[in-house]
């Protein structure tokens, strides 16, 4: 990961920590994101995830390590940057009693620019605003808000965009519509770095890194991340979801057992290879002890098992944040 | 009192000539975890806020815990715990003046408080951070001690908005375990998400799109009616169509 920096890497981070009083945010961070991609980190509250972007924006200083974005770097070269970035941070910071067209004029006049040189990049966004051009920011809905406030950060046409929880108390239906429009401006080749505390939008990333406790658990394409997972992992289906989970935690090969929607999720000691071998047994173990319906099926493991599995390893106390 | 814990019928909330609630009818039976889901704009706040005994209904009725909302808000509101995403708790004072805060406004005697409130943070594992100020402790027990301080004084029915919101998977899913175990206790458990995942750990699930409650029903039955695999897939197919 920490190979020397190709010139043409969009961001390049090495080792880079902060602290803010007793509290080390981010603990020795380092990721590169290659020109063109989709890059996500996913993790929750307190992981560091805004403290990095504002690092990535030059808002604020690392205690230590480097940040270079673009090939510049975020101490020395602070004016370049800021020209060349969107930035979406993550609390709406937009003007709420200007209208949506009067802020985008706004954001695109300080950039020095004009809507109109902005047009072809926000366009497929502009057309679903549009509509509400003269509606007050502040009586947008929420996935309506976040659109305006990307169309804000792409105005001035930015060679990297970070955008910082862009999905976070959207619902999930105006989170899909935001995600499309990821990819419709990720197909124009622009590089985008986005945080997500929502696990299931790995998949729409090219690349992610989990983060938590201001470390990077891992990061890979998002179908490669279950690689290390390292156990049998099998999915449980059956009635009375509370007893089946209590019942799980004592089979003497658990490692974990987690609920996963309508399944039950059961790490197992063995190696993934026994897979097959472990549901078989553990379907037959939960007969004999009143769960004869349940359904047990190995799985691969998603993002979501893969992220609590490594955030058990990273912190024995379990509850780093 | 073997009425159940929410019956809402009719249940209505115009603002001017928009209307935000329409003529919502549903029942949440006692000790069931009960999944509200909308997406945003749906017209969630504004029931929950009716619900809640904050604002009046335009039309329809809903009794909570035995009480009229529009005629007796006050005995709603006593009869109920409420805790919302914004932890309600005040970071600047430690977690014992947090709990001992929130037993005097709910009502409870000194000797309540201190026997109520002692058994509550041995519990939740919080005595050795009894002295602590809530803003240093870890996020997820503060929103232990957020939930747990809305059961002090044994609401009937506690009613929890985006409580996991932004909470790592670990500790999101030692949360709706404290909510299983609250509902096996007796106490109905109204709970409004945006992670769908954890709407398929609801009993019972209802979707509201555009004022209206489009969907009520238990997450396999609703699944299976409109031939979907996930709730999200559900979820997605309703409120688009709305």
């Amino acid at each position: 990961m920490t190979a020397p920096a190709a010139q043409e890497d969009a961001v390049v981070v090495s080792d880079i920590a902060k602290s803010f009083g007793e509290t080390r945010a981010l603990d020795g961070v380092s990721f590169t994101v290659r020109p063109g991609e989709l890059f996500g980190f996913i993790g929750p509250d307190g992981a560091g995830k805004t403290t990095l972007f504002r690092i990535l924006t030059t808002l604020i200083l690392p205690d230590a390590g480097s940040a270079r974005v673009l090939g510049l770097d975020v101490d020395r070269d602070l004016w370049a940057i800021r020209s060349s970035v969107g930035y979406m941070p993550g609390r709406f910071s937009l003007y709420p009693d200007l209208t949506v067209e009067e802020n985008l004029r706004f954001f695109a006049a300080v950039f020095g620019t004009t809507i109109a040189e902005g047009r072809a990049i926000i366009e497929p966004i502009w057309r679903q605003l549009s509509p509400f051009a003269t509606r007050r920011a502040d009586a947008l809905s929420g996935g309506m808000k976040q659109k305006l406030a990307l169309c804000c950060a792409l105005v001035h046409r930015p060679r990297i965009l970070f955008l910082d929880e862009p999905t976070t108390g959207v619902d999930a239906v105006s989170r899909r519509e935001f995600w499309e429009i990821l990819a419709e401006l990720r197909a124009t080749g622009l590089t985008t770095v986005v945080s997500t505390p929502y696990m299931d939008e790995a998949g729409r990333c090219d690349r992610v890194a989990l983060i938590h406790g201001g470390r990077i658990l891992g990061i890979a394409p998002p179908g490669a991340l279950g690689a290390g997972f390292g156990h049998a992992l099998v999915a449980v289906r059956g009635t009375n979801r509370f007893a089946l989970l209590t019942l799980l935690r004592r089979h003497p090969d658990a490692i974990s057992v987690y609920p996963f929607g309508a399944e039950l999720h059961f790490t197992s000691r063995h190696s993934p290879t026994d897979a097959p071998a472990v549901a078989r047994e553990l379907a037959g173990w939960l007969a004999a002890n009143g769960h004869a319906g349940a359904e047990v099926a190995p799985i691969e493991p998603g993002v979501e098992d893969t992220f609590m599995a490594r955030m058990g390893d990273a912190s024995p106390a379990g509850e780093a944040a | 009192m073997s009425e159940p814990a929410i019956v809402a019928e009719g249940l209505t909330r115009r603002f001017g000539s928009f209307i935000a609630v329409d003529a919502i009818s549903f029942t949440v039976e006692r000790g069931e975890v009960f999944g509200f889901l909308g997406a945003n704009g749906a017209g969630k706040t504004t029931a929950i806020r009716m619900l809640t005994g904050l604002l009046a209904p335009s039309a329809g009725s809903a009794r909570v815990a035995g009480h009229d909302v529009a005629t007796d808000p006050e005995a709603v509101r006593r009869s109920i715990g409420y805790m919302s995403q914004r932890f309600s708790l005040y970071e600047d004072l430690t977690v014992r003046e947090n709990v001992e805060l929130y037993g005097g406004i709910y009502g409870l005697s000194d000797s309540e408080i201190r026997d109520r409130g002692g058994a509550l943070l041995e519990s939740l594992g919080l005595t050795p951070w009894a002295r602590t100020l809530v803003g240093a402790i870890p996020l997820g027990r503060k929103q232990k001690l957020a939930f747990s301080v809305a059961l002090l004084h044994r609401p009937a029915i506690v009613f929890l908005d985006e409580p996991t919101g932004g909470v790592d998977p670990i500790t999101r899913r030692q949360f709706w375990e404290t909510i299983y175990e609250t509902a096996a206790r007796g106490t109905t458990v109204f709970v409004t998400t945006h992670y769908m995942d954890e709407a398929e750990y609801c009993d019972r699930i209802s979707i509201m799109v555009e004022g209206r409650m489009v969907a009520l029903g238990t997450p396999a039955e609703l699944k299976e009616r409109n031939a979907v695999a996930s709730v999200d897939d559900l979820f997605v197919r309703l409120a688009r169509a709305g």
